[in-house]
């Protein structure tokens, strides 16, 4: 196979005696989607981190295409075209969708102190590059905070693309949406993967990554927990790890001996809830597994 | 748990959405709105109930305070629009007269050497703010708010014990005193209105401002810093940097205005500059600037400006007793800050 885009060997990273990652390896090659699965707090947004450029990792290699590097800068991830869409944090609400769409890569024009922002050349692309993908502004002055999630998404996804990066990072992108807005930015996850970028989709829907996903890593407390090709692996089984596997299995043991879910079903003439049976079994039903 | 939520149908935008936003809609969401209507608001009243305002020599006297006021609420605008506060600037423009001041009278040099040290100095603080700011990322309140007092103390405590007094001595009899004051405190009468050159100064610091703001990548990363720095290191903007170089614009208009004071009173007392740090930051309130940064314009500040100079020198023409003016400042400032609000929500609501 081609050399990986990007390839973590053993990665780590501590925050002071916080083990925040633990010997994580993954590849991204180009055309192909990488999907990092993981409940909260397994580690995914440290991934990120240092993928990205925030954070420099402790131990371990990182390889740009083929090269071992350690990113000190989101600048410098840039520069070698990793390209990061965050979930909450990828724009300016405030600002106009055309200088969201420039942010950090503004063209200019003019020489010296006229040097200006090419505010034509911007509008216009920033029009061009969401039509492309599907997204018809009714004004691209509006402030990116008046778009909905999906648009969002979708405009950071093509803001990248524009800037030709080679490597696409997802936080999330299909958290916080609804379906119909989920399914339009899978399908400009694949529209990005087939023209060539290697995409890494960090996620905790199990259901969205084997959608589109060519290989799987999950995460769990920070450490690996399992590396799958869509071949080996069924939605039922990465659903299953997904959730904690024989975890589930005992939660769902526990839920069953509760009386609440007989109650519910006898059509609605349910008697008023017994707070001295109810209690004990809400405790059992909340246990973190 | 995203399987479940209601889609919310903006997938793919439809056609009718595609109205044209009529001018009048676009001018409503601009963010000096709020204050023009204000000053507006402001002119009427006093050109009614005070019988010299509209004399052509008001005008002049008019302008002059705004003017003062506006040279350091641009810069203190631009700040706010990035996010950040500096309560140090009051009296920043009192230590940029007295360096000035007091260099040229210690080293008898020329006047010119005294002003050059002066905005090394007004920069060195800004820059000081800037980098302590960024590196400690504690509120910009807590920092300035201890070079405000430092400053306070070192302008008092150098000055007497250079001079001797609270006050500095007259460098009027030093050389290059007539040109710099040519610069920074000359005059010139037109028509009737007797108008300083702060008046220049304040323009072209809002036209430059307005530039950089608008039409320059340095002006995208100020909005952007101020209104969610995270996205904005994120892309690659450099954040320390923008707000350190924002300090330093604040440094530097204190540095203009400072020297004004010197140039054109000769003498400067240690003890001024308290409070007017507020006073900026209400003049860029008034015109329009989100206190919690990425909003805001130049412009609305100079406007915010404008408001200032007509209640203070209206309240005088007026011969009201000048105790009301920080009544009329503190109605001034809630009534904008209302009218501002209720505007932009009607504007994006509506758009």
């Amino acid at each position: 196979m081609t050399t990986p885009l990007v390839e973590l060997d053993g990665v780590s990273k501590h925050y002071g005696t916080v083990r925040a990652l633990q010997d994580v390896s993954l590849r991204v090659h180009a055309g192909q989607i990488t999907c990092v699965l993981g409940d909260n707090g397994a580690g995914k947004s440290t991934l990120i981190k240092i993928i990205a450029g925030l954070h420099a990792h402790d131990a371990g290699t990182l390889r740009v295409e083929g090269e071992e590097t350690a990113l000190s800068s989101p600048r410098e991830a840039l520069d070698r075209g990793i390209a990061t869409v965050y979930q909450d944090l990828a724009v300016v609400p405030l600002m106009p969708v055309w200088r969201n769409f420039f942010l950090g890569s503004e063209p200019t024009t003019g020489k010296g102190p006229f040097k200006r922002l090419d505010v034509a050349r911007m509008r216009a692309t920033t029009r061009a590059e969401l039509l492309r993908m599907g997204i018809d502004l009714r004004d691209v002055d509006q402030p990116i905070g008046t778009l909905s999630g999906g648009e969002r998404q979708c405009v950071a996804i093509a803001r990248a693309v524009h800037f030709g990066a080679k490597v696409l990072v997802l936080d999330e992108p299909t958290a916080a949406l609804g379906v119909k807005q989920s399914g339009v930015v899978l399908k400009y996850v694949a529209a990005a993967r087939d023209a060539g970028l290697g995409v890494v989709l960090i996620t905790h829907n199990p259901h969205h990554a084997h959608l589109v996903g060519d290989h799987f890593v999950l995460l769990k407390r920070g450490a690996m927990a399992g590396s799958h090709t869509k071949d080996s692996v069924t939605l039922d089984e990465l659903t299953r790890q997904m959730a904690g596997g024989s975890e589930l299995d005992t939660l769902r043991h526990e839920l069953e001996r509760a009386p609440a879910p007989g109650r519910i079903d006898d059509g609605g003439h349910r008697p008023p809830p017994d707070p001295q049976r109810a209690r004990p079994t809400d405790r059992q039903g909340r246990q973190d597994p | 748990m995203t399987a479940t939520a209601p889609p919310a149908d903006h997938g793919t935008a439809p056609d009718e959405r595609l109205l044209p936003a009529s001018p009048l809609k676009k001018l409503l969401t601009r963010p000096e709105l709020g204050s023009v209507v204000g000053a507006a608001a402001v002119f009427l009243f006093f050109a009614f109930v005070a019988d010299g305002f509209l004399r052509a020599a008001s005008l002049g006297t008019v302008l002059y305070a705004a003017s003062t006021i506006g040279i350091m609420a641009v810069p203190v605008a631009l700040l706010m629009i990035g996010g950040e506060f500096d309560l140090s600037a009051g009296v920043l423009v009192t230590t940029s007269a007295l360096v000035s001041s007091m260099f040229s009278y210690q080293m008898t040099a020329n006047a010119w050497v005294g002003v050059t040290v002066s905005l090394l100095v007004t920069l060195a603080v800004g820059f000081f703010n800037g980098f302590v700011l960024t590196r400690t990322r504690l509120p910009s309140f807590i920092i300035t708010l201890g070079t405000f007092l430092m400053l306070t103390g070192l302008n008092l405590g150098l000055t007497k014990l250079i001079s001797g007094t609270v006050s500095t001595r007259t460098i009027a009899d030093m050389e290059g005193f007539a040109s710099a004051r040519a610069l920074f405190a000359s005059e010139a009468t037109l028509g009737g209105a007797t108008l300083k050159v702060t008046i220049l100064w304040w323009l072209g610091l809002v036209a430059v401002a307005t530039w950089i703001l608008l039409r320059t990548r340095f002006g995208n990363w100020v909005f952007a810093v101020g209104g969610n720095a995270e996205a904005a290191r994120a892309v690659g903007v450099p954040v320390r940097r923008t707000k350190t170089l924002l300090y330093m614009g604040v440094g530097f208009c204190a540095w203009v205005s400072g020297q004004h004071l010197l140039f054109s009173f000769d003498v400067v007392q240690s003890g001024e500059g308290v409070g007017n740090e507020l006073t900026y930051i209400i003049a860029a309130v008034i015109g329009g600037c989100l206190i919690t940064g990425g909003y805001g314009s130049a412009v609305g500040a100079a406007v915010g400006a404008v408001i200032f100079g007509m209640t203070s020198k209206g309240i005088v023409y007026a011969e009201w007793n000048p105790d009301w003016f920080k009544f009329f400042l503190g109605a001034m400032l809630l009534l904008a800050t209302l009218l501002n609000a209720w505007v932009r929500k009607r504007a994006e609501a509506t758009s």
